[in-house]
């Protein structure tokens, strides 16, 4: 865990709609140069995944022939509904396992490794539909995530003060991680009682008592208002700021746009592109598959009378044929 | 004045202390982890025989025979979870509840020779009696006898001592990762916690309590038979605890007295009601012999009211309950 958890500017990260292209770049310098095309390797990978296939019966549900994920910047996992993304992440962080591959982290094969073990490693993860311990405190969630608590141990649990010392030190650092997700008024709260959104960042702060070296995110926006989606920009991109790799599915191109380094599509379980965003929006695989030829174009109201019109005149037409 | 002294005899005496302890052990699998155990029974009746057997056919000193139920408990928790605690919960309902019929039948059917059948084990209880420091009475105290008080001083002690262990563990970290494992296994191990030795641990621990239940009411009763730990047993403790109140330190021993008291009340009242020349509650209604099965339809409907007005059982915490919102 970085010690300079309250050093990073709040400022900044909070009130830019997207940061600069210029200032992004150069604190990804390792992956200006890379060729943007599938499998490609980088200077400084985190994780490397080796032909992870996952068949569900008869669907081929994770085909990746070669993936790279790079160290200390923010990469984006994009692509249509039932690509395999989610069925990626839990294959990469043990919760499933995959029929053939071998995908390692920092260096270390992760094959037949527990997701509790994976996790303990420095990769965390969070969920698409989020979990939180709905009848625990929001507080009590949040010291579960540190890792290996001597209280934890069955033979020490019941001397308090074999513990108790730990324990402060623990809620100290939670109160902190609260702090920083606007979350301190609510840690005597269960945690059941909190919104969605409120649970999303519960969720990515849990995973940060873990410690880890990578954080996972699973669709962080999904069901997040507009006012909270800034702030957990600011977040994820804080987490980078603060020397984590961050990997992240995303249907929210704004916040692929704006925080991403590096996007990944896959698209029917393959990876069919990766490569910086600018250069991703236009590729017209990614648009064909994905994004759709109007995806960056917001419609006009003359645009939208027009195609009102073309309706309108569709159905008269068909209604005349009808009649006819 | 049966009314009053039947149902107090009743409610605090070794018989129903051994229901005390298996509620306390359905209290940590079920009220605080999640564990639908269906086979607590089992874990009683191993206990329970392999003190007698220890005792009885082999002539172990009791600490000894003590300590090899204690280690039998432990053998089934693991024979038990091994195979069931990394799939869903249901599967642990399943093997459990069958685990315990067929440890009923092997115990009625089979090795007659240390089991005795039906019959039980008998003659264990010389060693215990020994060391009981209470005089000869002539009438005894609500009408127990000396070894009966002695059982129950003895279990009510170690009633407070578990108590005092499963509230010292359920505000630790430890406890706290057994709640969370309820709640949600999946988050619990996506922040590093191996969730199946955490099972595993609250399934054994709950079992040594079961396992304690059945030394006691085997000590009570100075005899050990198959019948007393049919499925009855374990869903008589169930209901106790959800009395009680799940996931709360004291919510077993309360739900246990009070389940015996008012079933041994209704006994006593149905029984008057019905008895006699001119009775109140008329033959062609109910006849006196059959107050045994309807005091437990009366039960089953008390709880049933309980179930609708107080959910949560009598300590359990209305907040934890209005947010599930599943």
């Amino acid at each position: 865990m970085p010690d300079d958890m309250n050093a990073t500017p709040e400022e900044p990260t909070r009130t830019s709609q997207s940061v600069p292209v210029a200032d992004r770049r150069n604190l990804d310098a390792d992956l200006v140069g890379i060729a943007t095309e599938p499998g490609v390797p980088k200077k400084d990978p985190i994780v490397v995944a080796t032909k992870i296939t996952r068949t569900f019966g008869g669907l081929t549900a994770v085909d990746v022939e070669h993936l790279e994920i790079q160290r200390g910047v923010i990469t984006a996992l994009i692509g249509p509904n039932g690509a395999g993304k989610t069925t990626f992440f839990n294959l990469l962080t043990g919760f499933d396992q995959p029929d053939t591959g071998d995908w390692s982290f920092n260096g270390r094969s992760l094959k037949r490794v527990s997701a509790s073990r994976v996790a303990r490693l420095g990769m965390v993860r969070t969920f698409q539909l989020t979990k939180v311990l709905s009848k625990l405190t929001v507080l009590e969630n949040m010291r579960l995530g540190a890792s290996g608590q001597r209280g934890e141990r069955f033979w020490a649990a019941p001397f308090r003060f074999l513990w108790s010392s730990e324990e402060d030190a623990i809620t100290v650092r939670a109160r902190e991680l609260l702090g920083r997700f606007k979350l301190d008024a609510k840690e005597d709260d269960f945690a059941g009682s909190l919104s969605g959104g409120q649970r999303k960042l519960l969720e990515m702060a849990r995973a940060l008592m873990v410690g880890p070296e990578l954080v996972m995110l699973d669709e962080p926006m999904a069901g997040v208002n507009p006012a909270l989606k800034q702030s957990l920009l600011g977040h994820v991109k804080s987490l980078r700021e603060d020397g984590m790799t961050v990997l992240f599915v995303e249907h929210d191109m704004d916040m692929v746009r704006d925080i991403s380094d590096w996007v990944v599509v896959m698209a029917q379980g393959k990876v069919i592109a990766e490569g910086p965003p600018e250069s991703i929006m236009a590729d017209q695989r990614v648009i064909d598959a994905y994004l759709g030829a109007h995806h960056d174009t917001d419609i006009t109201e003359l645009e939208e009378s027009v195609l009102a019109a073309e309706v309108e005149a569709e159905l008269l037409a068909d209604h005349d044929g009808d009649n006819r | 004045m049966d009314l009053i002294s039947t149902p107090l005899h009743d409610a605090f005496s070794p018989y129903a202390l051994s229901f005390v302890f298996a509620a306390m052990g359905l209290n940590v699998h079920y009220g605080y982890t999640g564990l639908l155990n269906f086979g607590q029974a089992a874990f009683a009746a191993v206990g329970a025989y392999a003190m007698g057997v220890a005792i009885a056919s082999f002539d172990l000193p009791l600490i000894l025979a003590l300590i090899i139920g204690l280690a039998g408990a432990v053998l089934l928790a693991l024979v038990m979870g091994v195979p069931t605690l990394r799939l869903r919960a249901d599967y642990l309902a399943i093997v459990t509840i069958a685990v315990a019929e067929i440890l009923r039948l092997i115990f009625s059917t089979s090795f007659k020779k240390y089991f005795h059948a039906r019959d039980g084990v008998s003659g264990f209880t010389a060693g215990f009696r020994s060391i009981n420091p209470f005089p000869e009475m002539p009438d005894g105290f609500l009408s127990f006898s000396r070894n009966d008080l002695w059982v129950m001083t003895v279990g009510w002690i170690l009633v407070a001592l578990v108590c005092l262990l499963v509230w010292a563990l359920m505000r630790s970290p430890w406890g706290r990762i057994l709640k969370s494992i309820r709640e949600d296994e999946d988050a619990v191990r996506s922040l590093g916690k191996n969730v199946y030795s955490y099972k595993m641990q609250a399934l054994v621990l709950g079992g040594l309590i079961g396992a304690v239940g059945g030394f006691i009411g085997g000590m009570g009763l100075a005899s050990v038979q198959p019948d007393s730990f049919n499925t009855d047993f374990t869903f008589i403790a169930f209901t106790m605890l959800i009395l009680g109140g799940a996931a709360r330190v004291l919510s077993p021993a309360v739900g246990a007295v009070l389940f015996w008291a008012l079933l041994s009340f209704l006994g006593v009242l149905l029984t008057k009601l019905s008895n006699g020349d001119n009775p109140i509650i008329p033959a062609s209604f109910m006849s006196p012999d059959q107050v045994g099965n309807i005091r437990f339809a009366v039960v089953g409907l008390a709880l049933m009211l309980l179930m609708i007005f107080r959910p949560q059982g009598i300590f359990g915490d209305k907040k934890e309950i209005a947010i599930d919102a599943r």
